[in-house]
């Protein structure tokens, strides 16, 4: 692979961008520059001067980037746009996982596929890891209400933990909800009857 | 019945006003269309999302409808525009010292473009001398009408928008906040964000737009060609909700609730009085409070305003010639203009009966004949091709 290639990732996400940098450089790529400030980008990118842009689709600042296809005397170099109509299941595969590419003057985009398919594969790893934590982030909430609805129960209506917990778990099976909201409406009713 | 799903994306904009209201006040699903709404941060996204299909419709701003059917910057992906979503609604908001170097320069009242434009030439003329870097204006993308109206402008007062000034792309979010830090002295963007600065206190809106063209076409929904031609009836059927809506937004009576829906968090995400000062064409101009009263700041469906104009597209396409970003050809006008599909407006809304809506009505210049881009061209002193 060439690693002469000077990339620069446009991610205000810092763990996402990191992730995609060490791929990149487990790949051999050494010039590789994040950035994660919006201000002045394309001074940025101008100064930086790289081969390969790589930002996120969520970034408002995508749209800067357009700016350097228009000829003007600002511009450096010409920059050619990565997605084109050759390769449609590659275009998707970019923006299902919400990454786009582009590539500056006349680089082959062969040259840089793999750079790419890199990049596709880190933000999809990223996005699996991210819907992980937010899963174990909501769980762990849930633990804490249901606990607190517990302890409600049994101050109560004088009941053993158990006792607590099987009635809010028989509840929410009558009531065909989750545990946890059942739990959240204790809380509510007891904040209530405070 | 067929899948009658639809995802459509859109920028949170008060022009997108008629789209959100047709989803969300049941005027779509009436038609028996299931519609999910998207928002979108960029007009990349969007852009590249309704070419490779993600979205079959959106609300898309006019140049990069015809930029991306011409295979202007970017793939070439014909689209077309049965429904104008909106016609005006941008503004001019400039920094406080900006306003304060161009009203003691102006020789007449600053509400006229022309006074403005010309006292521009001479506040950018004093700086030039004295070794000041140029000013920056903020625009939202290089195929915009924000970015074709700040040009129209300045250039009418003597000022070159590629040598004399600094245009850069901002999206709009970033608009108040870049006017706030001086990194631009003035920017062009629709509604709300003109009002959000003044509001904080940082910018004067010194122009509606409305009042540099008498009616510009700004945002319309978009379908990719292919994607409309094996979709006639759910074209057909969302230009109808689309007009039901626009008709619903216009009606004063409606306007808190319509403002209301639009203000929501997932949709526009600002207060509803924001929003309702833009459809009422009532706007707070100053940081002091004084008020600018413009029924035609934005027009969503009145007055015509939905009904796709072509003269409008071949308006457009004559300023990506005049800056440089296209060539001139007759084929190219011709595309253009096609993009802009009246006939499909027609043949689902009605042919409407009564006065032809106004035309394009520049503050300087002839008036403007789409069958003759050259001559418009020829008119100008500032632009980037020569015109023989």
């Amino acid at each position: 692979m060439d690693s002469s290639f000077k990339i620069v990732i446009v991610d205000e996400n810092p763990i996402r961008a990191a992730i995609l940098e060490d791929g990149l450089r487990e790949a051999g790529h050494v010039h590789v520059v994040r950035i994660d400030e919006m201000t002045h980008l394309l001074a940025r990118i101008y100064a930086i001067d790289p081969d390969v842009i790589l930002i996120d689709l969520e970034n408002p600042s995508r749209d800067v980037l357009e700016q350097m296809f228009q000829v003007s005397r600002a511009v450096k170099r010409p920059v050619a746009m990565f997605v084109d109509q050759s390769d449609a299941a590659s275009i998707e595969a970019a923006v299902d996982a919400g990454v786009s590419a582009y590539i500056v003057g006349g680089l082959r985009k062969e040259r840089v596929q793999n750079i790419l398919d890199l990049c596709i594969s880190r933000f999809n790893a990223f996005s699996r890891l991210q819907n992980e934590l937010d899963r174990t982030r909501s769980a762990l909430e849930e633990r804490k209400v249901i606990d607190r609805a517990k302890g409600i129960l049994m101050k109560a209506k004088n009941l053993t933990e158990e006792t607590a917990y099987a009635m809010l778990r028989k509840t929410a099976m009558n009531e065909n909800k989750k545990i946890a909201e059942v739990a959240q409406s204790v809380i509510t009713a007891a904040e209530l009857f405070k | 019945m067929s899948d009658q799903r639809m995802r459509i994306g859109f920028i949170p904009l008060c022009d997108a006003a008629a789209l959100i209201v047709a989803v969300d006040k049941g005027f779509a699903a009436a038609e028996g269309l299931d519609v999910e709404l998207i928002r979108e941060v960029s007009w990349s996204n969007m852009r590249d999302k309704l070419n490779i299909g993600v979205f079959d419709a959106a609300h898309m701003i006019a140049p990069v409808a015809i930029a991306s059917s011409l295979g202007l910057g970017h793939v070439k992906v014909p689209i077309i525009a049965p429904f104008a979503l909106g016609v005006n609604g941008n503004a001019i908001t400039v920094s406080p010292a900006l306003y304060a170097s161009i009203a003691a320069a102006a020789e007449g009242n600053v509400t006229d473009p022309m006074v403005s434009a010309r006292a521009l030439g001479r506040v950018v003329a004093t700086r030039k001398t004295r070794g000041h870097a140029p000013l920056t204006f903020g625009m939202t993308f290089p195929f915009s009408t924000h970015n074709y109206h700040l040009r129209f402008w300045m250039a009418a007062g003597g000022v070159d928008p590629d040598e004399d000034v600094r245009l850069v792309v901002l999206p709009p979010p970033y608009m108040v906040e870049s006017l706030a830090n001086k990194h631009v002295d003035a920017f062009c963007v629709g509604a709300p964000w003109n009002s959000v600065a003044v509001d904080l206190g940082i910018g004067f809106i010194l122009h509606f737009v409305s009042e540099i063209l008498t009616r510009a076409a700004e945002k319309m929904l978009a379908f990719r060609s292919r994607w409309a031609h094996e979709h006639p009836d759910m074209v057909s059927k969302l230009v109808r909700a689309h007009a039901r809506a626009a008709a619903y937004i216009e009606e004063t009576a409606n306007r808190d609730e319509v403002s209301a829906i639009l203000g929501a968090p997932q949709r526009i995400g600002v207060a509803a009085e924001v929003i309702r000062r833009t459809l009422d064409g009532r706007l707070k101009v100053s940081p002091d409070g004084a008020i600018r009263t413009d029924p035609n700041y934005l027009l969503i469906g009145r007055d015509g305003a939905g009904r796709p104009d072509p003269a409008q597209a071949a308006w457009l396409y004559a300023q990506m010639v005049r800056w440089g970003q296209a060539p001139l050809s007759d084929d190219m006008c011709r595309a253009a203009m096609s993009v802009f599909r009246q006939d499909l407006y027609d043949a689902a809304v009605g042919v409407p009966s009564g006065e032809p809506p106004g035309k394009i009505g520049a503050f300087a210049g002839p008036a403007f004949d789409p069958g003759n881009i050259a001559g418009h061209l020829r008119s100008w002193r500032i632009g980037r091709v020569p015109v023989s």
